[in-house]
């Protein structure tokens, strides 16, 4: 019996020739990547209590992204922990104010095809998109890791998910998950692992696989993974110099999945997410005409460099509606340079859109752009508990980053289609 | 802990973290935390439950986010194990990261609210003393009992850390 990817990646790194779902093995971490808020402040005390240090520098990666820039003495506080620990246990592999954990980490080449990674943070599955198989953990179980290099884990099943079509113009990664959302629902993923596939998949660049790897999360998931093919390979090399060894990455043809889920693409419609819930998505001609306050392109799920560009085509030669705001928090500070010299973010800014730091902000509720009493919001980013992004009576739907432009420029949630290829509004 | 007595306290399916570990108390300290533990399903749970008494639920019990002060809570309070049909993904990590059992049994809906129930933990074995029925849930691996014993991963780590600077 042949293995998934998953399986075989669990496999060499529990230093076995085969495991099967459901089996308890203990497994050799690659790497382990924490952030400000579930980091050094947690880890170090529990090092200390048990004397220990990281057991290899060169494998840990501390991104800070929660807390920035600081908004007050405690944030600061938290910040100036991290920055002296990081020097303390000699991890160069720091970046600090330099965008989103899930996206700077590939960013500077720290994913390859194959890895088995563990991040301090539930969207982790992000790091799926590269091929490693990468899931979230908590802080004890991060402090155990970093202590000794290796962690448990039962095997999970595979869950086969198959996109294949032709995306219609004004959809994209974001409505494939807000769509798996509402048809799987929160426990669909049921702590296994979606592996995402189809001709969809393969035409779709880094950017949007890792949309669909970090909403896996949304879908109760362990992890998502996408096998690597010349795009991530492509990736790599333009990130790190080098190709990465073209290892056999790969599912085997008899390997077994718990199930194989297709779905076609040509029937997609930009879908929206009622509060308080991803699961409570639609299509967006359900929640149309709903009024909003403000509108938020954040977060590590959409605001990478082709999540601006995607506003930016909608938003480009039009006004935001005057009684709302846009705030854009780009997801980090390479994506940023980048929409500036490509001409996307003088678009924004020539919308009425104000730029934000790059970080999480108010994507968790922790930075600027939170949310007061009876704000109504929408956000590209993965969730929209009550009370996430601020207060508790705020309302906040979810949309891709085209559909969260359009409902800027109309002040009220709005289907993006219309406003693309020269549509009249 | 091998071979352990206690009271089943029955829930259903579904239970998440937040009735384990309400939200609204979660930046509260862990023993004022825990007496809202299961609040909502049964509102008696935090004050009777004994040290040594299992949890006994449907499917996913856990569901929800990585808060670990769902297993803390439950920890907190004396519970020993946790039967149920099936776990949350990363509830099932925290439990034995802070040294609950959490037994997979497909037979839990067997068990009454209240029954006596004997564990042998190596095995997986549950005996219903009140019911007189046997049942087998899926055994836990040796090295994972080892951190459960010890009382969670930090207990153990804290062991096997210091038995490895002591033969360094
Ligand atoms: S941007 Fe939001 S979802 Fe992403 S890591 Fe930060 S808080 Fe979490």
């Amino acid at each position: 019996m042949g293995q998934t990817l998953a399986e075989k990646i669990i496999a060499r790194a529990a230093g076995r020739e085969h495991v099967r779902p459901g089996e308890i093995v203990t497994c050799s971490v690659d790497l382990a990547m924490m952030h400000d808020s579930g980091g050094p402040r947690r880890i170090k005390p529990v090092l200390e209590k048990l004397g220990a240090k990281v057991w290899d520098a060169d494998k840990v990666v501390v991104i800070t992204d929660h807390f920035v820039p600081a908004v007050d003495v405690q944030s600061a506080e938290i910040l100036n922990l991290t920055r002296e620990w990081v020097v303390a246990q000699g991890i160069e592999n720091f970046y600090d104010m330099q965008g989103i954990c899930h996206v700077v980490l590939p960013e500077r080449g720290h994913l390859l095809p194959g890895m088995f990674v563990v991040g301090g943070d539930s969207h982790s599955p992000t790091g799926g998109a590269f091929g490693c198989f990468m899931f979230g953990v908590g802080a004890t179980d991060m402090a155990g890791i970093v202590a000794t290099g290796e962690t448990w884990i039962k095997v999970p099943e595979t869950i086969s998910i198959d996109w294949s079509g032709k995306m219609p113009r004004g959809t994209c990664a974001k409505d494939i998950m807000l769509k798996l959302c509402a048809s799987l629902g929160m426990d669909g993923g049921d702590y296994q692992v979606i592996q995402y596939s189809g001709n969809v998949i393969s035409s779709f660049d880094m950017a949007e696989r890792m949309t669909l790897c970090n909403m896996a999360a949304e879908l109760g998931a362990q992890t998502g993974i996408v096998a690597a093919d010349n795009t991530t390979l492509d990736f790599i090399e333009n990130t790190i110099g080098a190709r990465p060894e073209a290892q056999n990455w790969h599912g085997d043809a008899d390997a077994s999945y718990r199930k194989t889920l297709r779905f076609d693409a040509g029937a997609l419609i930009p879908q929206v997410a009622a509060p308080h819930s991803p699961a409570n998505a639609a299509g967006v001609d359900e929640q149309a005409s709903a009024k909003i306050t403000q509108a938020y392109i954040g977060a590590c799920t959409g605001a990478k460099l082709n999540d601006l560009q995607m506003a930016a085509e909608v938003l480009a030669g039009r006004q935001i509606a005057r009684d709302i705001r846009l705030l854009i928090a780009p997801a980090s500070v390479r994506e940023l340079a980048q929409a500036t010299k490509d001409g996307t973010l003088g678009i924004l800014l020539a919308a009425g859109a104000t730029l934000l730091p790059s970080g999480c902000g108010a994507c968790a509720g922790y930075g600027a752009g939170v949310l007061g009493e009876g704000d109504v919001c929408i956000a590209s980013t993965a969730r929209n508990f009550q009370g996430r992004m601020g207060s508790k009576s705020a309302r906040v739907y979810l949309g891709s980053p085209y559909t969260v432009a359009a409902s800027a420029i109309a002040g009220e949630i709005c289907d993006p289609r219309p406003f693309l290829d020269g549509g009249v509004l | 802990m091998n071979d352990q007595t206690g009271r089943a306290w029955v829930f259903g399916d579904n239970v998440d973290t937040d009735q384990l570990a309400p939200g609204i108390y979660i930046k509260r300290p862990i023993a004022e935390l825990a007496r809202h533990c299961l609040e909502g399903l049964a509102p008696d749970f935090a004050s009777s439950v004994s040290p040594g008494d299992c949890v006994v639920a449907g499917k996913n019990f856990g569901a929800g986010s990585s808060r670990e002060q769902a297993a803390e809570a439950l920890r907190h309070l004396g519970v020993k194990a946790i039967i149920a049909q099936s776990f949350g993904g990363i509830f099932y990590r925290n439990a034995i990261n802070f040294g609950l059992l959490p037994l997979i049994c497909a037979d839990a809906s067997s068990i009454g609210n209240g029954d006596i129930l004997r564990i042998d933990a190596s095995s997986g074995e549950v005996f219903n003393l009140t019911r007189e029925q046997n049942y087998q849930a899926e055994a836990i691996p040796a090295h994972l009992l080892q951190i459960i014993n010890a009382g969670g991963l930090l207990p153990y780590l804290e062991t096997r850390l210091g038995v490895k600077t002591k033969n360094d």
